[in-house]
């Protein structure tokens, strides 16, 4: 089996490496584009500001999802499986902004069936404040045999 | 400030029922996958290595997080006479509340069976709940949870995502 973190490797309190980005325009609109998300706040800037009220035009939503799966899976390989992410929004994330998304693991379990699950606690800061927060719930390797894609109806319980 | 009207009767009786059944438009297709990785800088060989995903997956799966895109419609398809918009219970209640602007403050997914390159994917949408009227720093308004599920040409779930939405009307006036 390909290697990556085990579950057994991970302890509560553990910090993942940070990632930055500097969000551009493009940074936005192509986010949007490959979410298929073509509502105007995305890529309009005079829609953003006179319509939303906002500064500019802004990260959407499942893009921002792409952002925390790509950061958390740097971390746990390909054997990691997202089984469940929550968002809360603060304040919009716009171009200009420098990001950094930083993570720490808030709990582990090994389920009734044998999953081994690791909860974290996921910010994408902007200058110091969290514009969103998601607590990602994946799924690890108990061992070296164990893959969690290999999970299947009362075996995957995210 | 004047208050908000009552929730309709009609609108109360949405909620926990299945609304907006709709088809994807397209099969999930490597191309999308391979666009929104790279919209993210995302270099997991699951999604860009065939022999990983032989190896662990039994061959291409699609990042968990892409699960909305499968049924986003187009922006224009031949004989679509107004723009399509996804998530349409949630623009429902915007005009049935009367409250025209909105926000998605919260969203919770959920991922089940892996959504493989050739799925046809669909969706449906459940309204879970609407609050009452509240205020925050964006206008007067009201919270509500939609549900959309989503399901594969075998039935499967392969997940649900659970919007939390910010319906509002603009302190300044500049609302329509």
């Amino acid at each position: 089996m390909r290697a990556g973190v085990l579950h057994g490797d991970v302890t509560v309190g553990w910090s993942l490496a940070p990632l930055s980005h500097d969000v551009t325009a493009t940074t936005v609109v192509l986010g949007a584009l490959a979410s298929r998300d073509w509502r105007p706040m995305h890529h309009d800037h005079d829609f953003a500001v006179n319509r939303n009220g906002t500064r500019d035009i802004f990260l959407n939503t499942p893009n921002q999802a792409a952002w925390f799966e790509r950061y958390v899976t740097d971390w746990t390989g390909p054997t990691g499986r997202l089984g469940r992410m929550t968002f809360r929004m603060n304040t919009p994330v716009f171009p200009g902004d420098h990001m950094v998304l930083a993570g720490t693991v808030i709990s582990t379990e090994v389920d009734e069936v044998g999953c081994g699950w690791v909860d974290l606690d996921v910010s994408l800061e902007v200058d110091g404040a969290a514009a969103t927060t998601c607590v990602v719930r994946v799924a690890l390797p108990v061992d070296s045999d164990d893959n969690p894609w290999r999970r299947h109806g009362d075996r995957w319980r995210p | 400030m004047t208050d908000l009207p009552p929730v309709p009767d009609q609108v109360m009786a949405r909620i926990d029922q299945i609304q907006y059944e709709l088809e994807g438009g397209f099969p999930v297709e490597q191309g999308y996958i391979w666009t929104s990785c790279a919209s993210v800088e995302n270099g997991n060989p699951l999604f860009w290595d065939g022999e990983v995903a032989a190896e662990l997956t039994d061959g291409p799966v699609a990042p968990p997080t892409m699960l909305s895109v499968w049924f986003r419609p187009h922006h224009w398809s031949p004989g679509l006479t107004e723009p399509a918009v996804p998530l349409q219970a949630h623009f429902d209640l915007k005009e049935d509340l009367g409250l025209p602007e909105a926000i998605i403050s919260s969203n919770t997914n959920v991922f089940h069976h892996p959504v493989r390159v050739g799925d046809r994917v669909r969706s449906r949408q459940v309204l879970r709940s609407i609050s009452e009227p509240k205020t925050t720093h964006l206008g007067r308004g009201r919270f509500w949870v939609v549900d959309v599920e989503y399901l594969n040409q075998d039935d499967a779930i392969v997940g649900v995502e659970s919007y939390t939405a910010f319906g509002y009307r603009r302190d300044d006036g500049e609302s329509q």
